[in-house]
Protein backbone atom coordinates (compact mmCIF):
# COMPACT_ATOMS: atom_id res chain seq x y z
CA UNK A 1 0.00 0.00 0.00
CA UNK A 2 1.39 3.38 -1.03
CA UNK A 3 -0.24 6.14 0.96
CA UNK A 4 0.13 9.65 -0.35
CA UNK A 5 -1.86 12.10 1.67
CA UNK A 6 -2.86 15.59 0.70
CA UNK A 7 -4.58 18.36 2.61
CA UNK A 8 -7.53 18.85 0.29
CA UNK A 9 -9.65 15.97 1.53
CA UNK A 10 -10.42 14.55 4.97
CA UNK A 11 -7.85 11.91 5.96
CA UNK A 12 -10.45 9.22 6.77
CA UNK A 13 -11.79 9.47 3.23
CA UNK A 14 -8.26 9.25 1.82
CA UNK A 15 -7.65 6.13 3.93
CA UNK A 16 -10.81 4.56 2.43
CA UNK A 17 -9.81 5.55 -1.12
CA UNK A 18 -6.27 4.24 -0.78
CA UNK A 19 -7.54 0.86 0.43
CA UNK A 20 -10.00 0.71 -2.47
CA UNK A 21 -7.30 1.73 -4.95
CA UNK A 22 -5.02 -0.99 -3.60
CA UNK A 23 -7.79 -3.57 -4.08
CA UNK A 24 -8.54 -2.26 -7.59
CA UNK A 25 -4.86 -2.42 -8.56
CA UNK A 26 -4.55 -5.96 -7.24
CA UNK A 27 -2.29 -4.98 -4.33
CA UNK A 28 -4.77 -6.62 -1.97
CA UNK A 29 -6.33 -9.70 -3.50
CA UNK A 30 -9.75 -11.11 -2.68
CA UNK A 31 -9.69 -13.20 0.45
CA UNK A 32 -6.38 -11.65 1.47
CA UNK A 33 -5.87 -9.90 4.81
CA UNK A 34 -5.19 -6.17 4.73
CA UNK A 35 -3.08 -4.28 7.31
CA UNK A 36 -4.76 -3.63 10.66
CA UNK A 37 -5.91 -0.23 11.88
CA UNK A 38 -2.94 -0.10 14.23
CA UNK A 39 -0.46 -1.02 11.50
CA UNK A 40 -1.74 1.72 9.16
CA UNK A 41 -1.94 4.15 12.04
CA UNK A 42 1.63 3.46 13.19
CA UNK A 43 3.09 3.52 9.72
CA UNK A 44 1.58 6.85 8.67
CA UNK A 45 1.12 8.50 12.08
CA UNK A 46 -2.62 8.83 11.69
CA UNK A 47 -4.95 8.80 14.67
CA UNK A 48 -6.36 5.24 15.05
CA UNK A 49 -9.92 6.57 15.22
CA UNK A 50 -9.41 8.29 11.84
CA UNK A 51 -8.08 5.09 10.26
CA UNK A 52 -10.99 3.12 11.70
CA UNK A 53 -13.46 5.63 10.30
CA UNK A 54 -11.90 5.18 6.85
CA UNK A 55 -11.94 1.38 7.17
CA UNK A 56 -15.60 1.45 8.17
CA UNK A 57 -16.48 3.20 4.91
CA UNK A 58 -14.87 0.33 2.99
CA UNK A 59 -16.61 -2.22 5.25
CA UNK A 60 -19.97 -0.51 4.64
CA UNK A 61 -19.43 -0.93 0.89
CA UNK A 62 -18.85 -4.63 1.53
CA UNK A 63 -15.36 -4.50 0.01
CA UNK A 64 -13.61 -5.69 3.15
CA UNK A 65 -14.98 -7.65 6.09
CA UNK A 66 -13.97 -8.16 9.67
CA UNK A 67 -13.22 -11.71 10.75
CA UNK A 68 -13.43 -11.80 14.49
CA UNK A 69 -10.06 -12.21 16.15
CA UNK A 70 -8.24 -12.33 12.82
CA UNK A 71 -8.53 -8.92 11.17
CA UNK A 72 -9.82 -7.37 7.97
CA UNK A 73 -10.06 -9.33 4.71
CA UNK A 74 -10.94 -8.39 1.13
CA UNK A 75 -14.38 -9.78 0.25
CA UNK A 76 -15.19 -11.92 -2.77
CA UNK A 77 -16.13 -9.81 -5.76
CA UNK A 78 -14.62 -6.65 -4.25
CA UNK A 79 -12.31 -6.09 -7.18
CA UNK A 80 -15.16 -6.23 -9.72
CA UNK A 81 -17.37 -3.91 -7.65
CA UNK A 82 -14.65 -1.27 -7.33
CA UNK A 83 -13.90 -1.43 -11.05
CA UNK A 84 -17.55 -0.92 -11.98
CA UNK A 85 -17.85 1.95 -9.51
CA UNK A 86 -14.75 3.55 -11.01
CA UNK A 87 -16.20 3.05 -14.50
CA UNK A 88 -19.35 4.86 -13.46
CA UNK A 89 -17.29 7.78 -12.20
CA UNK A 90 -14.94 7.80 -15.17
CA UNK A 91 -16.92 10.38 -17.13
CA UNK A 92 -17.28 12.71 -14.17
CA UNK A 93 -13.70 12.29 -12.89
CA UNK A 94 -11.74 12.19 -16.13
CA UNK A 95 -13.69 13.03 -19.27
CA UNK A 96 -15.14 16.31 -18.00
CA UNK A 97 -11.75 17.65 -16.97
CA UNK A 98 -10.11 16.32 -20.14
CA UNK A 99 -12.57 18.24 -22.32
CA UNK A 100 -12.21 21.33 -20.15
CA UNK A 101 -8.41 21.25 -20.47
CA UNK A 102 -8.67 20.60 -24.24
CA UNK A 103 -10.94 23.63 -24.66
CA UNK A 104 -8.57 25.87 -22.72
CA UNK A 105 -5.79 24.74 -25.09
CA UNK A 106 -7.94 25.28 -28.20
CA UNK A 107 -7.85 21.58 -29.06
CA UNK A 108 -10.88 20.80 -31.23
CA UNK A 109 -13.14 17.79 -30.76
CA UNK A 110 -11.72 15.98 -33.76
CA UNK A 111 -8.15 16.73 -32.65
CA UNK A 112 -8.94 15.36 -29.20
CA UNK A 113 -10.43 12.18 -30.64
CA UNK A 114 -7.31 11.82 -32.79
CA UNK A 115 -5.13 12.19 -29.66
CA UNK A 116 -7.15 9.58 -27.79
CA UNK A 117 -6.75 7.21 -30.71
CA UNK A 118 -3.00 7.83 -30.67
CA UNK A 119 -3.03 6.98 -26.94
CA UNK A 120 -4.58 3.60 -27.73
CA UNK A 121 -2.08 2.87 -30.50
CA UNK A 122 0.89 3.52 -28.27
CA UNK B 1 -14.84 8.26 32.39
CA UNK B 2 -12.17 10.65 33.62
CA UNK B 3 -12.39 14.25 32.56
CA UNK B 4 -9.73 16.90 33.10
CA UNK B 5 -11.20 20.36 33.32
CA UNK B 6 -9.49 23.73 33.28
CA UNK B 7 -11.88 26.51 34.20
CA UNK B 8 -11.28 30.24 33.97
CA UNK B 9 -7.56 29.98 34.67
CA UNK B 10 -5.56 33.22 34.61
CA UNK B 11 -1.93 33.71 35.46
CA UNK B 12 0.41 36.64 35.30
CA UNK B 13 4.12 36.98 35.91
CA UNK B 14 4.72 40.56 37.04
CA UNK B 15 2.83 42.79 34.63
CA UNK B 16 2.66 40.14 31.90
CA UNK B 17 -0.64 38.27 31.59
CA UNK B 18 0.50 34.81 30.52
CA UNK B 19 -2.91 33.12 30.63
CA UNK B 20 -6.20 34.95 30.41
CA UNK B 21 -9.41 33.18 31.38
CA UNK B 22 -8.50 29.83 29.89
CA UNK B 23 -11.22 27.16 29.99
CA UNK B 24 -10.74 23.71 28.43
CA UNK B 25 -12.13 20.21 28.85
CA UNK B 26 -10.02 17.15 28.09
CA UNK B 27 -12.02 13.99 27.53
CA UNK B 28 -10.85 10.47 28.11
CA UNK B 29 -8.82 8.61 25.47
CA UNK B 30 -8.27 11.40 22.99
CA UNK B 31 -5.02 12.80 21.62
CA UNK B 32 -4.95 16.59 21.86
CA UNK B 33 -2.49 18.89 20.14
CA UNK B 34 -1.73 22.05 22.13
CA UNK B 35 -0.30 24.56 19.68
CA UNK B 36 0.97 28.06 20.21
CA UNK B 37 3.86 30.29 19.32
CA UNK B 38 6.80 30.81 21.66
CA UNK B 39 5.59 32.56 24.80
CA UNK B 40 1.91 31.82 24.09
CA UNK B 41 1.51 30.23 27.55
CA UNK B 42 1.53 26.50 26.69
CA UNK B 43 4.11 25.45 29.27
CA UNK B 44 2.56 27.65 31.95
CA UNK B 45 -0.81 26.01 31.31
CA UNK B 46 0.65 22.49 31.49
CA UNK B 47 2.49 23.37 34.70
CA UNK B 48 -0.71 24.69 36.27
CA UNK B 49 -2.56 21.54 35.17
CA UNK B 50 -0.06 19.45 37.12
CA UNK B 51 0.12 21.67 40.20
CA UNK B 52 3.75 22.62 39.58
CA UNK B 53 2.78 26.28 39.63
CA UNK B 54 -0.44 27.90 40.79
CA UNK B 55 -3.06 29.84 38.92
CA UNK B 56 -3.90 33.37 40.11
CA UNK B 57 -7.56 32.63 39.55
CA UNK B 58 -9.53 29.69 38.23
CA UNK B 59 -9.12 25.99 38.91
CA UNK B 60 -8.16 22.62 37.50
CA UNK B 61 -10.29 19.59 38.30
CA UNK B 62 -10.32 15.89 37.50
CA UNK B 63 -13.81 14.41 37.72
CA UNK B 64 -15.06 17.49 39.58
CA UNK B 65 -12.34 17.35 42.25
CA UNK B 66 -9.66 20.02 42.45
CA UNK B 67 -6.17 18.70 41.83
CA UNK B 68 -4.39 21.08 44.20
CA UNK B 69 -2.65 19.07 46.92
CA UNK B 70 -4.87 16.16 45.93
CA UNK B 71 -2.43 13.23 45.62
CA UNK B 72 -5.09 10.82 44.36
CA UNK B 73 -5.89 13.09 41.41
CA UNK B 74 -2.32 14.25 40.77
CA UNK B 75 -1.38 10.58 40.54
CA UNK B 76 -3.55 10.40 37.41
CA UNK B 77 -1.46 12.98 35.51
CA UNK B 78 2.13 12.93 34.30
CA UNK B 79 3.88 15.90 32.72
CA UNK B 80 6.99 15.37 30.63
CA UNK B 81 8.74 18.68 30.02
CA UNK B 82 12.07 20.25 29.32
CA UNK B 83 12.63 20.90 33.02
CA UNK B 84 14.85 18.24 34.56
CA UNK B 85 13.44 17.07 37.87
CA UNK B 86 15.92 14.28 38.40
CA UNK B 87 19.34 14.31 40.12
CA UNK B 88 22.17 14.24 37.57
CA UNK B 89 24.10 11.67 39.56
CA UNK B 90 21.30 9.08 39.57
CA UNK B 91 21.23 6.24 37.12
CA UNK B 92 18.19 5.89 34.90
CA UNK B 93 17.29 2.66 36.70
CA UNK B 94 17.21 4.55 40.02
CA UNK B 95 14.94 7.22 38.54
CA UNK B 96 12.63 4.50 37.20
CA UNK B 97 12.48 2.95 40.70
CA UNK B 98 11.69 6.35 42.27
CA UNK B 99 8.99 7.03 39.68
CA UNK B 100 7.44 3.64 40.39
CA UNK B 101 7.31 4.51 44.11
CA UNK B 102 5.50 7.79 43.39
CA UNK B 103 3.00 6.38 40.89
CA UNK B 104 2.45 2.98 42.49
CA UNK B 105 3.39 0.93 39.46
CA UNK B 106 5.45 1.07 36.26
CA UNK B 107 5.39 -0.80 32.96
CA UNK B 108 8.92 -2.23 33.14
CA UNK B 109 8.37 -4.49 30.17
CA UNK B 110 7.54 -1.53 27.90
CA UNK B 111 10.37 0.56 29.36
CA UNK B 112 12.92 -2.14 28.61
CA UNK B 113 11.64 -2.69 25.10
CA UNK B 114 11.71 1.07 24.37
CA UNK B 115 15.18 1.49 25.89
CA UNK B 116 16.44 -1.31 23.66
CA UNK B 117 14.72 0.07 20.57
CA UNK B 118 16.09 3.58 21.12
CA UNK B 119 19.46 2.13 22.15
CA UNK B 120 19.39 3.74 25.60
CA UNK B 121 21.45 2.21 28.41
CA UNK B 122 19.41 2.37 31.62
CA UNK B 123 22.55 2.02 33.75
CA UNK B 124 23.89 5.40 32.54
CA UNK B 125 23.69 8.48 34.72
CA UNK B 126 20.92 10.99 33.99
CA UNK B 127 23.33 13.95 33.87
CA UNK B 128 25.41 12.29 31.16
CA UNK B 129 22.57 12.07 28.61
CA UNK B 130 22.64 14.16 25.42
CA UNK B 131 19.66 16.48 24.77
CA UNK B 132 18.03 13.87 22.53
CA UNK B 133 18.50 10.98 24.96
CA UNK B 134 17.37 13.19 27.83
CA UNK B 135 14.06 13.63 25.94
CA UNK B 136 13.90 9.93 25.05
CA UNK B 137 14.36 8.85 28.65
CA UNK B 138 11.67 11.25 29.90
CA UNK B 139 9.34 10.01 27.16
CA UNK B 140 9.88 6.44 28.27
CA UNK B 141 8.90 7.45 31.82
CA UNK B 142 5.80 9.25 30.48
CA UNK B 143 4.65 6.21 28.47
CA UNK B 144 5.24 3.71 31.31
CA UNK B 145 3.55 5.37 34.29
CA UNK B 146 -0.02 4.24 35.11
CA UNK B 147 -1.80 7.55 34.54
CA UNK B 148 -4.97 8.63 32.72
CA UNK B 149 -3.52 11.89 31.38
CA UNK B 150 -0.10 12.09 29.74
CA UNK B 151 1.03 15.66 29.12
CA UNK B 152 3.98 16.02 26.76
CA UNK B 153 5.61 19.44 26.49
CA UNK B 154 7.82 19.49 23.38
CA UNK B 155 8.25 15.70 23.44
CA UNK B 156 10.60 15.44 20.47
CA UNK B 157 13.03 18.18 21.50
CA UNK B 158 16.49 17.22 20.26
CA UNK B 159 15.31 13.95 18.67
CA UNK B 160 16.59 13.20 15.18
CA UNK B 161 14.13 12.38 12.38
CA UNK B 162 14.49 8.60 12.86
CA UNK B 163 13.83 8.81 16.58
CA UNK B 164 10.86 11.12 16.04
CA UNK B 165 9.32 8.59 13.62
CA UNK B 166 9.90 5.82 16.16
CA UNK B 167 8.38 7.88 18.93
CA UNK B 168 5.15 8.65 17.02
CA UNK B 169 4.74 4.97 16.13
CA UNK B 170 5.36 3.90 19.74
CA UNK B 171 2.91 6.52 20.95
CA UNK B 172 0.20 5.01 18.73
CA UNK B 173 1.09 1.48 19.83
CA UNK B 174 0.85 2.28 23.55
CA UNK B 175 -2.29 4.35 22.97
CA UNK B 176 -3.88 1.36 21.19
CA UNK B 177 -2.76 -1.14 23.86
CA UNK B 178 -3.79 1.07 26.74
CA UNK B 179 -6.04 3.97 25.69
CA UNK B 180 -5.59 7.16 27.72
CA UNK B 181 -5.54 10.88 27.10
CA UNK B 182 -2.48 12.52 25.57
CA UNK B 183 -1.92 16.26 25.41
CA UNK B 184 0.98 17.10 23.13
CA UNK B 185 2.44 20.57 22.99
CA UNK B 186 4.66 20.98 19.95
CA UNK B 187 5.96 23.35 17.31
CA UNK B 188 6.23 20.56 14.76
CA UNK B 189 2.62 20.85 13.61
CA UNK B 190 2.93 18.86 10.39
CA UNK B 191 4.35 15.87 12.23
CA UNK B 192 1.34 15.59 14.56
CA UNK B 193 -1.38 16.97 12.28
CA UNK B 194 -2.91 13.56 11.50
CA UNK B 195 -2.04 12.04 14.85
CA UNK B 196 -4.11 14.34 17.02
CA UNK B 197 -7.89 14.14 17.12
CA UNK B 198 -8.42 17.58 18.62
CA UNK B 199 -6.52 20.83 18.31
CA UNK B 200 -6.15 23.68 20.76
CA UNK B 201 -4.48 26.89 19.68
CA UNK B 202 -3.27 29.21 22.39
CA UNK B 203 -2.35 32.74 21.37
CA UNK B 204 -1.06 35.35 23.79
CA UNK B 205 -2.59 33.51 26.73
CA UNK B 206 -6.03 33.06 25.19
CA UNK B 207 -7.73 30.06 23.59
CA UNK B 208 -8.07 30.79 19.91
CA UNK B 209 -9.29 27.38 18.75
CA UNK B 210 -10.49 24.25 20.55
CA UNK B 211 -12.11 21.72 18.22
CA UNK B 212 -11.81 18.31 16.55
CA UNK B 213 -9.20 18.51 13.76
CA UNK B 214 -11.65 17.13 11.22
CA UNK B 215 -14.15 19.93 11.89
CA UNK B 216 -11.41 22.54 11.76
CA UNK B 217 -10.03 21.35 8.41
CA UNK B 218 -13.52 21.21 6.89
CA UNK B 219 -13.72 24.95 7.47
CA UNK B 220 -10.46 25.82 5.70
CA UNK B 221 -10.83 27.00 2.12
CA UNK B 222 -8.20 28.38 -0.19
CA UNK B 223 -9.71 30.36 -3.04
CA UNK B 224 -7.39 30.72 -6.04
CA UNK B 225 -7.79 32.75 -9.22
CA UNK B 226 -7.59 36.26 -10.68
CA UNK B 227 -7.62 38.83 -7.87
CA UNK B 228 -10.86 40.53 -8.93
CA UNK B 229 -12.84 37.28 -9.05
CA UNK B 230 -11.30 35.88 -5.87
CA UNK B 231 -11.98 39.06 -3.89
CA UNK B 232 -15.55 39.18 -5.17
CA UNK B 233 -16.13 35.56 -4.22
CA UNK B 234 -14.72 35.93 -0.69
CA UNK B 235 -16.34 39.29 0.08
CA UNK B 236 -18.01 39.08 3.47
CA UNK B 237 -16.36 35.73 4.30
CA UNK B 238 -13.81 35.28 7.07
CA UNK B 239 -10.58 35.81 5.11
CA UNK B 240 -7.65 35.18 7.46
CA UNK B 241 -4.79 35.52 5.01
CA UNK B 242 -3.77 35.84 1.40
CA UNK B 243 -0.95 35.19 -1.04
CA UNK B 244 -0.14 36.85 -4.35
CA UNK B 245 1.65 35.06 -7.13
CA UNK B 246 1.85 37.57 -9.97
CA UNK B 247 -1.74 38.32 -10.93
CA UNK B 248 -3.00 35.17 -9.23
CA UNK B 249 -4.49 35.69 -5.82
CA UNK B 250 -5.10 33.18 -3.04
CA UNK B 251 -7.49 34.15 -0.27
CA UNK B 252 -7.53 31.83 2.75
CA UNK B 253 -10.97 31.54 4.33
CA UNK B 254 -11.70 30.01 7.71
CA UNK B 255 -15.39 29.34 8.23
CA UNK B 256 -18.37 28.36 6.17
CA UNK B 257 -18.76 29.38 2.55
CA UNK B 258 -22.17 30.61 1.47
CA UNK B 259 -24.00 29.30 -1.58
CA UNK B 260 -22.90 31.98 -4.03
CA UNK B 261 -21.83 30.53 -7.39
CA UNK B 262 -18.15 29.75 -7.88
CA UNK B 263 -16.86 31.52 -11.04
CA UNK B 264 -15.15 29.27 -13.63
CA UNK B 265 -11.90 31.18 -13.14
CA UNK B 266 -11.75 30.41 -9.40
CA UNK B 267 -10.68 27.16 -7.75
CA UNK B 268 -11.47 25.93 -4.28
CA UNK B 269 -9.58 23.53 -2.04
CA UNK B 270 -8.80 23.05 1.64
CA UNK B 271 -5.55 24.00 3.37
CA UNK B 272 -3.70 22.38 6.24
CA UNK B 273 -3.41 22.86 9.98
CA UNK B 274 0.03 24.45 9.86
CA UNK B 275 -1.10 27.13 7.44
CA UNK B 276 -4.21 27.80 9.52
CA UNK B 277 -2.07 28.07 12.64
CA UNK B 278 0.28 30.57 11.01
CA UNK B 279 -2.58 32.81 9.87
CA UNK B 280 -4.48 32.62 13.16
CA UNK B 281 -1.44 33.49 15.26
CA UNK B 282 0.14 36.02 12.93
CA UNK B 283 -1.99 38.96 14.04
CA UNK B 284 -2.83 39.26 10.39
CA UNK B 285 -5.80 41.43 9.46
CA UNK B 286 -8.95 39.42 9.96
CA UNK B 287 -7.38 36.90 12.33
CA UNK B 288 -8.91 38.63 15.33
CA UNK B 289 -12.38 38.52 13.85
CA UNK B 290 -12.69 34.81 14.30
CA UNK B 291 -14.70 33.73 17.30
CA UNK B 292 -14.47 30.17 18.45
Amino acid sequence: MQFQFNSSEPIYRQVAEQIEDAIAAGGFEEGQQIPSTTEISKEFHINPATVLKGMNIVVAKNLIEKRRGLGMFVTNGAHQRIVSEKKNLFFENFVVSLVKEARSLDISESELLELIKRGYDK
Amino acid sequence: MSVLEVSHVSKSFGSKNVLQDVSLTFDENKIYGLLGRNGAGKSTLLNIMTNRIFADTGEVKIDSERINDNDAKLGLIFLMSEVNLYPNGNTLNQIVADTELIYGSFNHQLAERLAKEFDLDLTSKFGKLSTGYNSIFKLILALCVPVKFVLLDEPVLGLDANHREMFYSELIQTYTDNPRTFIISTHLIEEVANLISDVIVLDEGRIMLDQPVEDVLAKTHSVVGPQKDVDAYTKGLNVIGHDNMGTIRVNYVYGDLDDRRLPDTVQLSNFDLQKLFIFLTNQFEGSRHYEN
